[in-house]
């Protein structure tokens, strides 16, 4: 079992040209269909899974976290959080370099249920394509794909 | 969108019996029961049944199992009585248990075997005054129930005098864990301290007749009520006034029973697996192994004298991630010789176990093994089971 969805398609190739023109201040939160929350900020995001992907695992009683320094690609895996009774790989929805690995959640593998969008982020990508950030779900977008029945 | 949401996908709890659900879930007389008690429902052959439930996860529903008590639905289990002055003559067909000798009110596990010496599905049968009851897995229900019913028809055209009745009318709530007995004394207002474990009995509790059997799936003491479906949801509603018992799930089943040792059909045994195999030889009475005459004997029998069978079912601690279904073992050396069967981390022991059917010779305590986990060799060692000591009644 895995956290990644087959579909692709959303991953569209335009580039978002107002983005540049927008000075940042505070991070952007976007989200996967595969129910990870990605958090921008300076280049850097941050990866963990969302409040809902936590709720339907059940107690995470095991996490493995990617290498630091490690090059990641789109789509590879680089981690993975099991319940006691499935297994869940994670994938980085971002390519680039990874900067930080959450060792805090390897060891107590209960903050993934207790606070997954923030002490239970899992891994940090300096990304290196900002057209992988910008092919992310919105808030508005992932809480309408939660809310569909059967998904 | 119709996108398959990996993450959400339903835990596979279960092997190939569940494979066989299709059609629209049939729903225990306790399905509004758990609704109320948040439960979180899983398609489980044919039968919608509860998971998890709000107030506890799979993890809280173990550890509470073992500390105190749990209710575990099991309607969805095949119930059938086996009357008849023949009974024993066409069950002693089926199954490998001695059940001529078997007291009244006893209770044993045993095995419906096939011609090639396989195992079409594990069941426990009680001898009750003038019938047998036999509860047999709800994935293998229709199955079953088809496999008595054909061989019953056999018996009955050469004269023989034997009916089997599917039990309709009663629904099935498993009691397990060390607070059980003292729950279910409560609403029986009897004394179960002399009831020994793996025995049944015809109990009035709350003065609704039921059948008891001293008996579960967890390792732990525990109770398996036979209830009238009318008075199914007052009783279990009485016994979780108890503040020390809760509702738990099909996930909490599946890592208590693994805990204990217990295999699960359609994944730790199958209609491929002997019980030579399976390390389950025990189920064969003494009586039969010198008479046979159940179904597939011969091979059995044979394979029992000889030691023989390619492989040997074991149980496993393993190092590292948790070891799932069809994953690898290896030996030492790195020459694959098995596959796991079911693995979970074990919430009560804080270690990964798991059982897996290895080349006989690499099933000894202790031997060192290597299971694939992902991409990665991991180290496993053959440990006997159950891997949490059993906690039965003892009288």
């Amino acid at each position: 079992m895995s956290l990644r969805l087959l579909t692709r398609s959303f991953i569209s190739q335009r580039i978002s040209s107002s983005r540049l023109a927008l000075p940042r201040f505070y991070a952007t939160k976007k989200y996967t269909e595969s129910h990870e929350w990605v958090s921008i900020e300076d280049g850097v995001g941050t990866i963990g899974i969302t409040d809902y992907a936590q709720n339907a695992l059940g107690d995470v009683v095991y996490v493995e976290v990617p290498e630091v320094d490690s090059e990641v690609e789109l789509d590879e895996t680089v981690g993975v959080v099991e319940s006691v009774k499935s297994t869940s790989d994670i994938y980085t929805p971002l390519s680039g370099t990874i900067v930080a690995a959450n060792k805090a959640v390897v060891s107590n593998t209960k903050l993934i249920n207790k606070s997954p969008e923030t002490d239970g982020w899992l891994f940090k990508v300096k990304f290196s394509s900002q057209d992988e950030v910008d092919a992310l779900l919105n808030e508005a977008d992932y809480k309408k794909l939660i809310e569909e029945p059967d998904h | 969108m119709t996108t398959v949401c990996r993450v959400l996908q339903k835990p596979k709890l279960f092997g190939i019996c569940f494979m066989s659900t299709a059609g629209a879930s049939k729903r225990t007389a306790l399905y509004d029961l758990h609704k109320t008690h948040g439960a979180k429902f899983s398609p489980f052959a044919g039968w919608d049944m509860p998971l998890v439930y709000a107030d506890q996860g799979a993890l809280d529903s173990h550890l509470h199992t073992r500390k105190h008590a749990s209710i575990f639905d099991v309607s969805h289990m095949l119930q059938t009585r086996i009357t008849g002055k023949d009974r024993y003559r066409l069950m002693e067909h089926l199954v490998v248990a001695d059940l001529k000798e078997l007291p009244v009110g006893g209770s044993t596990l045993s095995l419906f075997t096939n011609e090639n010496g396989g195992i079409e599905d594990d069941t426990i049968i009680t001898q009750q005054d003038g019938s047998l009851y036999v509860v047999s897995n709800a994935g293998c229900a229709d199955k079953d129930l088809a496999h008595l019913q054909k061989h019953a028809k056999i018996f009955q055209d050469q004269g023989a005098d034997v009916e089997i009745s599917k039990i309709e009318d009663h629904s099935l709530i498993a009691l397990q864990g060390p607070s059980s007995q003292k729950a279910l004394e409560k609403l029986a207002g009897i004394d179960l301290s002399q009831m020994p474990f793996m025995t049944g009995q015809h109990i009035d509790i709350k003065g609704v007749p039921c059948h008891v059997a001293r008996s579960g799936y967890t390792g732990e003491d525990g109770f398996e009520l036979s209830i009238p479906t009318g008075e199914v949801v007052s009783i279990t509603k009485s016994l979780l006034e108890n503040p020390e018992v809760k509702l738990a799930g099909l996930g909490a089943r599946d890592s208590l029973r693994l805990e204990a040792g217990l295999c699960l059909y359609g994944s730790d045994i199958d209609s491929t697996t002997t019980p030579m195999e399976a390390n389950l030889v025990w189920t064969v009475g003494k009586r039969r192994r010198a008479e046979g005459g159940f179904i597939g004997a011969d091979i059995i029998l044979d394979q029992i004298a000889k030691k023989s069978g390619l492989r040997r079912r074991v149980g496993l601690i393993v190092e590292g991630a948790p070891a799932r279904a069809h994953s690898r073992v290896l030996s030492a050396d790195g020459e694959v010789i098995g596959e796991i069967t079911s693995g979970v981390p074990a919430p009560s022991l804080g270690k990964n176990i798991a059982m897996a059917y290895v080349k006989k010779g690499f099933n000894k305590k202790d031997t060192p093994l290597k299971v694939q986990v992902r991409n990665r060799i991991q180290d496993a060692r053959v440990v006997k089971m159950p891997f949490v000591p059993a906690n039965y009644h003892k009288i």
